[in-house]
């Protein structure tokens, strides 16, 4: 897919998920804006699936061990057809199930329930070595927040990864520096990131993480890496795309009012049509 | 004499014996094969045995992920790891989303003994129970550890299997009918005056209390409620209407485990005396198997003394 078409897939992926938190009035925006490149990388160019058949068995997999930015996956695989986007006008209400973390079980394209930090990364883990042991080539993403790392189950799993050599699993770690309390420096220090998982026995790359071309090359890196799993550190901008959301510990987790949102959308709409042209 | 053995031994075995007839089963452990017991499985299928190391987190993720993809995980470490340091996992990552994952316990309750309070796991039935959608089994003997391996291999969805080091003597072997089915409690002994249900060891001391009720004239019904949950209500049912007050036995708190779950029933459909043997708001402590079990009441003595206790409270 050309970048540009990529780039107009991620802003109206954006648009769709800051509607969707201003519409349930609560949310995660900040998180989900900054991973969403990421996101449209996977469900548009890189993994194999199919909205028809979001069960069938040979599919990649994907996990959001970021739970909590479920606006930017839900609004991803509404525009992949999985299920309308109209749908997503329900996102956290009692009228439908598009709950406020991924529900596998209700949503269809969601590969695993998460929301309690830690505990995807491992069950991609587990995915990823389901397909090594059945010798099926299917593979395993998943995406981590920079401070979700500081559960120590993550490292459990990256040791478990390492162990059983996955290959088939490539996790992408959303850099974007903030988290609820504060700068993820400042709340519990993590780096030197790209050291700590080279030291676990990942595969480490490095990427900007709103760079398409980098995306491309890091996931075509991570398949032609042998014997151990990949980690792509991916710089990024908390709440990219909406200028205000930019860099904010504010916008974790708030729905923005009537009036910001009529900005946000001024903004985002702004970018679709220069894309678009 | 019956032969004695520890249903975590059991357990050992069945899962060896089983593991050919079986394909999709995989056997996860944490650092504790030779105490679980799941080393005669990691012998025989080496290649559908991961040890996840001191990580019973991550353990319960893996099965949850790897149950995704087709396989039927059972996890193993102690109860108290389990259900315990690992109750979140199971609660989210299998519970929640229904997926087809045994979590198993073993060192369940006092019987641990020497170990001690950390290691002696009272609470995880009813940590268990809590999880909507989970079953839970608790067998009584080596035997009946066996089929309730089988049908957990067989089961679809969320489980957790108790089981315990304590060696006790096998009986459900000679039970004339006696037929696992999961959900469905077992009546060992029938009786008239009150009913004992059990789980667990406890199941052998109710009967052992049945006996010495009955030189005194009592008639004590027994019941191996081998699956806490979902309970089997209509044989709890049965048994208070027919013999009008009712004795709980479990080597675990009685509050939440099979105790509270008999007791929650009776008292929304009918309520008749409950006596509910088993701990107390307590922690544990060290010692042999059996002295730790008397010096919490888990006794047949006990189970005897609150059926008595039991009976004198009926109308």
């Amino acid at each position: 897919m050309q970048n540009r078409e990529l780039q107009l897939l991620a802003a109206k992926a954006r648009l769709l998920a800051v509607d969707a938190v201003h519409e349930a009035k609560a949310g995660h925006p900040g998180g989900s804006l900054s991973c969403m490149d990421a996101l449209i990388y996977l469900y548009f160019e890189e993994m194999h699936i199919d909205p028809a058949n979001p069960h069938d068995p040979a599919r990649d997999r994907f996990v959001l061990s970021k739970g909590h930015c479920a606006p930017a996956l839900y609004s991803v695989l509404a525009l992949r057809g999985f299920f309308p986007p109209e749908e997503l006008k329900l996102l956290r209400s009692i009228k439908g199930h598009i709950s406020g973390h991924p529900d596998m079980v209700y949503i269809p394209g969601v590969d695993m329930s998460t929301g309690s930090l830690g505990q995807g990364i491992s069950c991609a883990v587990g995915m990823a070595l389901g397909a090594k042991h059945q010798g099926k080539d299917f593979r395993v993403y998943s995406i981590l927040g920079d401070g979700e790392i500081a559960e120590g189950q993550v490292w459990e799993a990256a040791m478990a990864a390492a162990k059983w050599k996955l290959d088939n699993l490539c996790a992408f770690l959303d850099v974007n520096g903030l988290q609820i309390d504060g700068a993820t420096k400042d709340v519990m220090p993590s780096e030197p990131l790209d050291r700590k998982f080279a030291a676990f026995n990942w595969h480490v790359i490095c990427v900007n993480g709103h760079d398409f071309d980098a995306l491309r090359a890091a996931a075509a890196e991570a398949r032609s890496t042998k014997g151990q799993p990949t980690m792509v550190l991916m710089k990024t901008t908390k709440g990219k795309g909406v200028s205000y959301m930019e860099n904010s510990v504010a916008w974790h987790g708030k729905a923005p009012n009537d009036e910001q949102f009529a900005v946000a959308r001024a903004e985002l709409e702004a970018a679709i049509r220069e894309l678009e042209d | 004499m019956a032969e004695k053995i520890a249903t975590r031994s059991a357990y050992g075995e069945a899962l060896a014996e089983l593991g050919g007839k079986y394909p999709q089963l995989v056997v996860l452990d944490a650092d504790l094969s030779a105490a679980t017991m799941t080393k005669g499985f990691a012998a025989k299928y080496p290649d559908r045995f991961y040890d996840c190391g001191i990580a019973e987190a991550n353990m319960t993720c893996i099965a949850a992920g790897m149950s995704t993809t087709g396989l039927k995980p059972f996890t193993n470490t102690f109860a108290m790891f389990a259900a315990g340091r690992a109750y979140e996992q199971v609660r989210n990552s299998i519970g929640y989303p229904g997926l087809n994952v045994t979590v198993v316990g073993s060192h369940g309750g006092p019987s641990v003994g020497e170990d001690g309070a950390t290691h002696q796991c009272n609470e995880d039935i009813a940590l268990m129970r809590e999880i909507p959608g989970m079953t839970v089994v608790v067998p009584c003997d080596g035997y009946e550890m066996k089929q309730a391996v089988e049908a957990l291999i067989l089961h679809e969805g969320p489980a957790y299997l108790r089981m315990c080091r304590y060696a006790t003597e096998v009986f459900t072997d000679t039970l004339p009918g006696y037929r696992f089915e999961l959900g469905r409690g077992v009546t060992v002994r029938d009786g008239s005056d009150v009913t004992v249900i059990a789980c667990g060891i406890c199941v052998g001391m109710a009967v052992q209390a049945a006996d010495a009720l009955a030189r005194e004239g009592i008639s004590a019904r027994v019941i191996d409620m081998h699956t806490v949950k979902p309970l089997d209500e209509a044989l709890v049912r049965k048994a208070a209407a027919e013999t009008g007050c009712i004795v709980t036995a479990e080597e675990a708190y009685v509050s939440g485990g099979l105790g509270g779950a008999v007791a929650e029933l009776l008292s929304e459909c009918g309520p008749v005396p409950v006596r509910r043997v088993g701990v107390r708001d307590t922690f544990g402590r060290s010692g042999t198997a059996a002295q730790v079990l008397a010096y919490y009441g888990v006794t047949a003595e006990e189970i005897e003394k609150q059926a008595k206790a039991a009976i004198a409270m009926k109308a």
